[in-house]
């Protein structure tokens, strides 16, 4: 294979994710190098990306470009300035003399996210959750194994709350009724161990795809 | 017994990547049956006319690379297949190379062109109120697209003002960004909506998907080799789903194993 930059990034990356690896049998420097590396690189990206496609088409183009550039065709959009200086006095947060500022910008971000938000949770996250929790079980169009699902999610549901409320002392009833809630939240915690299981070994074979085919050239 | 309940966990690494390694050489088939979740966004895309316009949110970076980028990539080659119009965007700055690729990639297999048949807005800071803007006016959300073009000038953005026009949004998450566009976008500007995630993500996602707030998802790795057999395009998921097979196994024999150890120990102490 010619010695391109495309190959070059091949074996670079073959390189650091060996060393970044390496760390399963023991911490060493290879891994350390690897480590700091990866966040330089990342913090590196992050401050390039926000400037070309945050920053400069948001702020520094329409507002300080018209304001100091005399070829400037458009008018400096100056209610700008008030989300930079909201956005100033956050930073302020480090003088001991100013960070009172920043109390103006929490108190903007607060307001205007608690006011967005109420609504807008509680219909997604509850209003919206509780409809399906009170269908009815028998409506006449639906299949025996639809009627099962919406009792077993009802049981799941009123079990789960009620083991959940530890001002009742779970004896009788709602004694047993907590301990189904127990069965149902052990599945779900079975489930969610699944799934990270099946995330992890993707990770892993991701990379172990990258070493055999890109690097090693041993898959088609 | 007792040295059972002390095996080092090298060891076990050691099993797992060497079986990862040989299931990945050996090439046997498993199948790869599609789900309900993953063949409601198959069938959504199915649905829509040629020149529908279908937004990608890549919210994810480099560290789950390795489950989204191929879900990413098989629903771009669904959608270029299909003629439809493709606006990327994403809400984490390490994904925008990432994105870039997959378009670029895949379009050009299609002989798709940039501007006209899709285009990437790339990145933008913000979460809730970039989507609330979006859903107010996209050009003012995105004045550039990633390539510093005006977005008003964009052929494949035309007849979008906001959020409203989408078709359909795909929002493949390595975080919390679903629940955001489920919260500030679906519930608000009534798009349909569909996500891919982290298979660790998964379980969370279920209920969203009862109450019809998700209109399918695609779950991890498994999610996008279920897509790639849809579209009959089967390459680095379907392949990564033997390694995963064997390994689940193997877990779960380690589990039964050391069960069984920890049991038959406990009874040799006590007797």
């Amino acid at each position: 294979m010619p010695f391109t930059s495309h190959s070059f990034g091949i074996i670079l990356g073959a390189g650091l994710t060996l060393a970044i690896y390496s760390f399963l049998y023991q911490d060493n420097p290879a891994f350390k190098i690897a480590e700091n590396l990866y966040v330089g690189v990342s913090l590196g990206y992050t401050i390039i990306i926000t400037w070309f496609n945050f920053l400069k088409p948001d702020l520094y183009d329409p507002l300080i470009v018209p304001v100091f550039s005399k070829a400037a065709t458009k008018e400096p959009q100056y209610a700008l300035l008030i989300p930079s200086l909201l956005g100033i006095f956050m930073l302020l947060r480090f003088s001991k003399s100013l960070s009172w500022l920043s109390r103006w910008t929490f108190a903007f971000v607060v307001g205007l996210g608690a006011g967005i938000s109420i609504p807008r949770v509680i219909s997604a996250f509850i209003l919206q959750q509780i409809k399906p929790s009170l269908q009815p079980v028998f409506s006449g169009s639906e299949t025996i194994f639809s009627s099962i699902d919406t009792l077993l999610i009802l049981l799941g549901v009123i079990s789960v709350l009620i083991y959940f409320i530890f001002s009742v002392e779970h004896k009788g009833a709602i004694g047993k009724l907590s301990k189904i809630g127990i069965w149902f939240l052990m599945i779900s915690f079975g489930a969610s161990f699944g799934y990270t299981v099946m995330a992890r070994v993707s990770l892993l074979i991701g990379r172990i795809q990258f070493l055999l085919k890109d690097w090693l050239g041993i898959l088609q | 017994m007792e040295r059972f309940l002390r095996i080092d966990r090298r060891f076990i690494f050691a099993i797992i990547t060497v079986a990862v390694i040989i299931s990945l050489i050996l090439q046997f088939e498993l199948p790869v049956p599609e789900s309900e979740p993953v063949r409601r966004i198959y069938e959504k895309v199915e649905s829509l006319p040629k020149g529908s316009h279908i937004m990608i949110a890549f919210d994810y970076d480099p560290s789950s690379k390795e489950e989204l980028q191929p879900m990413a990539i098989a629903f771009l080659h669904h959608c270029f297949s299909r003629d439809l119009k493709v606006i990327g965007m994403t809400h984490y700055t390490g994904a925008s190379g990432l994105a870039e690729q997959a378009m670029n990639l895949v379009a050009k297999e299609y002989q798709k062109k940039y501007g006209e048949d899709y285009v990437f807005l790339g990145y933008k800071p913000g979460g809730a109120s970039l989507i609330i803007n979006m859903g107010e006016n996209l050009y003012s959300a995105f004045p550039k697209d990633f390539y510093g073009n005006d977005t008003t000038t964009l052929p494949a953005l035309q007849d979008i003002d906001s959020l409203r026009n989408i078709d359909y949004l795909l929002d493949i998450a390595a975080g919390t960004t679903i629940e955001t566009w489920l919260v500030y976008g679906k519930e608000k500007y009534k798009f349909e909506l569909g996500a891919g995630c982290t298979a660790v993500m998964g379980p969370d996602m279920y209920p969203f998907l009862q109450s019809k707030q998700l209109n399918g998802l695609l779950g991890g790795l498994k999610g996008a080799a279920e897509y790639e057999a849809l579209i009959n395009k089967k390459s680095f998921a379907v392949s990564g789903m033997r390694p995963q097979s064997v390994v689940h196994m193997l877990i779960i024999l380690f589990v039964i194993f050391g069960n069984v150890v920890y049991f038959a120990s406990r009874r040799t102490r006590h007797a």
